[in-house]
C-alpha cells in the first residue's frame, strides 16, 4: 500500500508540480495516474522511490515513511519502469535483468538464473539473454525493461508512461501482457500515462490529475465514465465517453449465422457473403451486387474489427466497422462463428441499464 | 632518405635507431598515463555533475593555446636539462583532449540510461563508475587516441633541448645538414603514432561493449 | 611582463609576423577543406580516402614538416611558407572531418524539404546547408586556429620568426622573461582570435540561440 498524505512538490522556479495531494494505492491493484502534461502525475510518482523529494508532506510506502530510508536501497526494494526501458545499452540483455539482483548481494549465477526465468515470463525467448539493447525492438526492449523491474521480486511497481513510445499494436500487446502478468504476481502497480484509453484499460482505480498538480477525480474506471467529478475530468474523459462505458459491459449479443465462401469458388453473390479461408478465418467480403463470380483476392472488400465476446464495445465497434454492418464474431482461434448487429448492441445496453449494470 | 634508414650502422648502439624508438614510445606512454590519471578522472567528475563544464571547456582552450616548445624551454630553464621538462609539456599537451572527450562523452550518455540506473538503485559512484564512464569509453578514446597522436608527433621537440627519442634524428640532421636522417626520423615518427593508434583501436575494441558498437552499416543520406 | 613594455617596438614585431604565419595558412586551409568536407559528406568512398589520410598527416611532426618543406617545394630553410604550408596541411587535416561532420550533421529533413522546393545542388549548399553546418564548423575552425597560432612558433627552431624566436633566444640567453613574453603573447593571440571567431559564429548563426 502506497498513501500519499498532503504531499506538495514546489520546484525551484516557484512552480508548483503537486498541491497537497492526498491518495492511497491499494495493494495488489494496478492504480494509474493519467492527465496532461505538467499536471503533476510523473511526479507524483517519481517522489515514490525518491527520484524527487517532497517539499512537503509524507510518503508511506506499506506503513514505512519514504523520506527515512536511503534512497538506494528504497529504490532496489521498488521496480522501476519508464518510458524508452532505459536499458544499460553496455549490457546484455541478461545482466540488465540481473542488475537489481547483484545490486542487492545476489552472487552472479543465481542473479543470472533469476534473469532468465524473468526473460521467460514476460515473453521473451531467453536466446535473446545474450543480445545487447540496440538489437531488440521498442517492444522487446519494453519487456525487458519491465523483467528489470520484477527481478528482485519487488512488492511495488511504479511504471512511467512505459508504453507510449511503442506503435498502437505493439501498445496493446504490452498491456495485455501486463494484465496477464499482475493475474499471476499480483503487484501493487503504480502506473503513469497521458492516454485515457490506456488508463480506463489497465486501470482497477484512476486518479484524474489536472494542470497545476490537483488531484480531480479518483475513482473506478466506470465511476470516472459515468460521472465526471467537474468539467475537466468530463472532457479529459472525452466526448465519446457513453461509448467508453461499453468497454466495462460484458452482456450477452446475440449472434446470427452468416453465409461464408472459400477463395477460388464460383458461386452467385446475392448478399453479404463472409470469405473465409481453409481454416475459417474471415478474409473479407463481398457485396450482395457482385452476381455470379469466381471468387479472387481483388473482388474482397475488406472487413472492420472483429468480435471475440469479450466487451460490449468490441461488439459494436466490429458492426460499426463492418462495410456489411455485420459485425464478425470469431472464437479464440480466430474462425468465424457468425455475426452481431449494431441494434441488437444497443438492446442489450438497454437491458443492461434495465438491470442496474451500468452506473449512473 | 633509404639510405640512411637502412644502413645497419645506424640500427645499432646507444644512438641507433631502435633506442630512438624505444625512448619516443617512452615518452609517449608514461606522458599518456599521466595526463589519463589526471584528465581522466576531472573531465568525469564535471561531467557527472554538470557543475564546471566552462571550466573544462576554458582549461581545454588555454592549454590548447600553450605552445608546447615554450613550456619545454620554461622548464628546462626552471629546472633544468633532462626528461621531466618533457613529460611536464607533453602532458600539458595530452589533458585538454583527453579531458574535454571524457566530459563529452560523459554528458552524451542518454540521461533516461542514467534515470534508469538510479531508479534501480545504484548509488551516484555506481551510476558513474557502471553505467556512464562505460557508456562514454567510445568518446574517450576518441579523445586519448587524438592525444596520443598529437604526443607522438611533438614528442620529437624534446631533442631540441638535449633529450631523446626520434626528434634526435631530425634536429642532428638539421645539425649535419643530413636531409635522409631528417626525412627518416619523420617517417619513423608518423609510423609509430600509426602504430601506437592501432594498438589503441585494439584496446579499445577489447574494452567498450559490444552493445555500444553502431547498429547496421549507418548508410549515408 | 616587464620585457614586453621594455622592449614593444620588437615584441610588437614578431606579433605581427606570428599573427600573419598563423591567420594565412587557416583562411587557406579552411578554403580548401570546404570542397573537400563536402565531398567527404556526400561520399562514403571519399571519407574512407580522406579521414585516414587527415588522420596520417596529421601524425607527421611538424617541426620535421618545416624541415622537409624547402626540400620538397626548392625554396630557402628560412622562407616563411616553410611555416605555412605545413600549417595549412595541419588545417586541412582538422577541419575536413568538422565540414564533412557538420553537412552530414544537417537534418535529412531540412535538405529534402529544400529539394523538393527546386534549390538546385550548388544554391542548395550555399543558403541551406552550409548556413545550417556553421555552429559546428566554427567549432572546428577554432581549435584548428588556436593550434596553429601555438604550433608557429615550431619554426623558430629552424630560426624562422614569431613569438617562438623569443622561445630560442631565450633559451640560448638563459633569458626566462622573453620566453615568458613570447608565451603570454601566444596565449592572448589565441584567446583574441577564439573570441573573435565565437562573436562571428553567433552574429552569422542567430537562429541557434532563439527560442531559449
Amino acid at each position: 500500500m502506497i498513501e500519499f498524505r498532503a504531499v506538495t512538490k514546489r520546484f525551484e522556479d516557484g512552480t508548483i508540480a503537486v498541491d497537497e495531494l492526498d491518495l492511497t494505492v491499494e495493494a495488489g491493484t494496478i492504480t494509474v495516474f493519467v492527465g496532461p502534461s505538467g499536471c503533476g502525475k510523473t511526479t507524483s510518482l517519481r517522489m515514490v522511490n525518491r527520484m524527487i523529494d517532497p517539499t512537503s508532506g509524507t510518503i508511506l510506502v506499506d506503513g514505512k515513511d519514504v523520506l527515512t530510508v536511503d534512497p538506494p536501497t528504497l529504490r532496489r526494494g521498488i521496480g522501476y519502469v519508464i518510458q524508452q526501458a532505459g536499458l544499460f545499452p553496455h549490457r546484455t540483455v541478461l545482466d540488465n535483468v540481473a542488475t537489481v539482483p547483484l545490486l542487492s548481494g545476489w552472487d552472479r549465477r543465481k542473479a543470472r538464473t533469476r534473469a532468465a526465468e524473468l526473460l521467460e515470463i514476460v515473453g521473451l525467448d531467453p536466446a535473446f539473454g545474450k543480445r545487447y539493447p540496440a538489437q531488440l525492438s521498442g517492444g522487446q526492449q519494453q519487456r525487458v525493461g519491465v523483467a528489470r523491474a520484477l527481478a528482485a521480486d519487488p512488492p511495488v511497481l511504479l511504471m512511467d508512461e512505459p508504453f507510449s513510445a511503442v506503435d498502437p499494436v505493439v501498445r496493446e500487446d504490452l498491456q495485455n501482457e501486463l494484465l496477464r502478468l499482475q493475474a499471476e504476481l499480483d503487484k501493487t502497480i503504480v502506473f503513469v500515462t497521458h492516454d485515457i484509453d490506456e488508463a480506463l484499460k489497465l486501470g482497477e482505480r484512476v486518479a484524474v490529475f489536472q494542470t497545476g498538480g490537483h488531484l480531480a477525480q479518483y475513482a473506478r474506471p466506470t465511476e470516472l465514465l459515468a460521472a465526471p467529478a467537474n468539467d475537466f475530468v468530463a472532457s479529459f474523459v472525452g466526448r465519446d465517453r457513453g461509448y467508453r462505458t461499453l468497454t466495462f459491459l460484458h452482456a450477452d449479443v446475440p449472434v446470427h449465422p452468416i453465409t461464408t465462401a472459400k477463395l477460388g469458388q464460383r458461386i452467385t453473390v446475392t448478399d453479404w457473403t463472409l470469405v473465409v479461408d481453409d481454416a475459417n478465418r474471415p478474409k473479407g467480403w463481398l457485396s450482395g451486387v457482385d452476381g455470379e463470380v469466381e471468387i479472387s483476392e481483388q473482388d474482397l472488400i475488406s472487413g472492420g474489427s472483429l468480435y471475440d465476446g469479450s466487451t460490449l464495445r468490441g461488439a459494436l465497434d466490429a458492426a460499426l466497422s463492418s462495410p456489411s454492418a455485420l459485425g464478425v464474431v470469431v472464437d479464440d482461434a480466430g474462425a468465424v462463428t457468425g455475426v452481431v448487429k449494431a441494434d441488437d448492441v444497443i438492446k442489450a445496453l438497454a437491458k443492461a441499464r434495465a438491470a442496474g449494470e451500468v452506473p449512473k | 632518405m633509404g639510405d640512411w634508414l637502412f644502413d645497419p650502422a645506424h640500427w645499432s648502439g646507444t644512438t641507433g635507431i631502435p633506442v630512438r624508438l624505444l625512448e619516443h614510445l617512452g615518452y609517449t606512454l608514461l606522458t599518456l598515463l599521466i595526463a589519463a590519471v589526471i584528465a581522466i578522472p576531472l573531465g568525469a567528475f564535471v561531467g557527472h555533475t554538470g557543475k564546471g563544464g566552462f571550466l573544462v571547456v576554458g582549461l581545454s582552450n588555454v592549454l590548447r593555446a600553450l605552445p608546447t616548445t615554450a613550456v619545454l624551454i620554461l622548464v628546462v630553464l626552471w629546472a633544468g636539462l633532462g626528461d621531466f621538462p618533457v613529460y611536464v609539456a607533453l602532458v600539458l599537451l595530452a589533458i585538454p583532449p583527453i579531458m574535454a572527450g571524457t566530459y563529452a562523452g560523459i554528458r552524451a550518455v542518454d540521461p533516461v540510461t542514467v534515470d534508469a540506473a538510479r531508479g534501480v538503485g545504484m548509488r551516484e559512484s555506481g551510476v558513474l563508475l557502471n553505467v556512464e564512464i562505460p557508456n562514454a569509453l567510445p568518446l574517450i578514446y576518441g579523445g586519448f587516441r587524438g592525444a596520443a597522436l598529437q604526443v607522438v608527433a611533438t614528442a620529437t621537440i624534446a631533442a631540441y633541448t638535449g633529450a631523446g627519442g626520434l626528434g634526435r634524428l631530425v634536429f642532428d640532421g638539421l645539425a649535419l645538414q643530413e636531409f635522409g636522417q631528417m626525412l627518416a626520423g619523420a617517417v619513423l615518427v608518423a609510423l609509430l603514432a600509426v602504430l601506437v593508434d592501432l594498438g589503441f583501436a585494439g584496446l579499445q575494441r577489447l574494452t567498450v561493449s559490444p552493445g555500444l558498437r553502431p547498429v547496421g552499416t549507418g548508410g549515408k543520406r | 611582463m616587464t620585457w614586453i613594455f621594455e622592449n614593444w617596438e620588437r615584441f610588437w614585431e614578431v606579433t605581427e609576423v606570428h599573427l600573419r604565419l598563423s591567420v594565412v595558412p587557416v583562411v587557406i586551409g579552411f578554403l580548401l577543406s570546404i570542397p573537400l568536407g563536402w565531398v567527404a559528406s556526400r561520399s562514403n568512398t571519399a571519407r574512407a580516402i580522406l579521414f585516414p589520410l587527415a588522420n596520417i598527416l596529421f601524425t607527421i611532426p611538424s617541426i620535421a614538416l618545416i624541415v622537409i618543406t624547402p626540400v620538397l617545394i626548392g625554396v630557402k630553410i628560412l622562407d616563411e611558407i616553410n611555416v605555412v604550408v605545413p600549417l595549412v596541411i595541419y588545417t586541412v587535416a582538422l577541419m575536413v572531418r568538422s565540414v564533412a561532420d557538420a553537412l552530414s550533421a544537417v537534418p535529412g529533413h531540412v535538405t529534402a524539404a529544400a529539394n523538393a522546393m527546386g534549390f538546385r545542388p550548388l544554391r542548395r549548399f550555399l543558403t541551406v546547408d552550409f548556413p545550417l553546418a556553421l555552429p559546428v564548423t566554427i567549432a572546428g575552425l577554432r581549435v584548428a586556429t588556436v593550434s596553429n597560432i601555438s604550433m608557429v612558433s615550431v619554426g623558430a627552431l629552424v630560426g624562422l620568426g614569431g613569438y617562438g624566436q623569443l622561445f630560442t633566444e631565450g633559451y640560448q640567453t638563459d633569458h626566462t622573461d622573453k620566453v615568458l613574453a613570447g608565451l603570454i603573447g601566444t596565449i592572448v593571440l589565441a584567446a583574441l582570435a577564439d573570441g573573435l571567431l565565437l562573436l562571428i559564429g553567433r552574429l552569422l548563426t542567430p537562429w541557434t540561440r532563439a527560442g531559449r
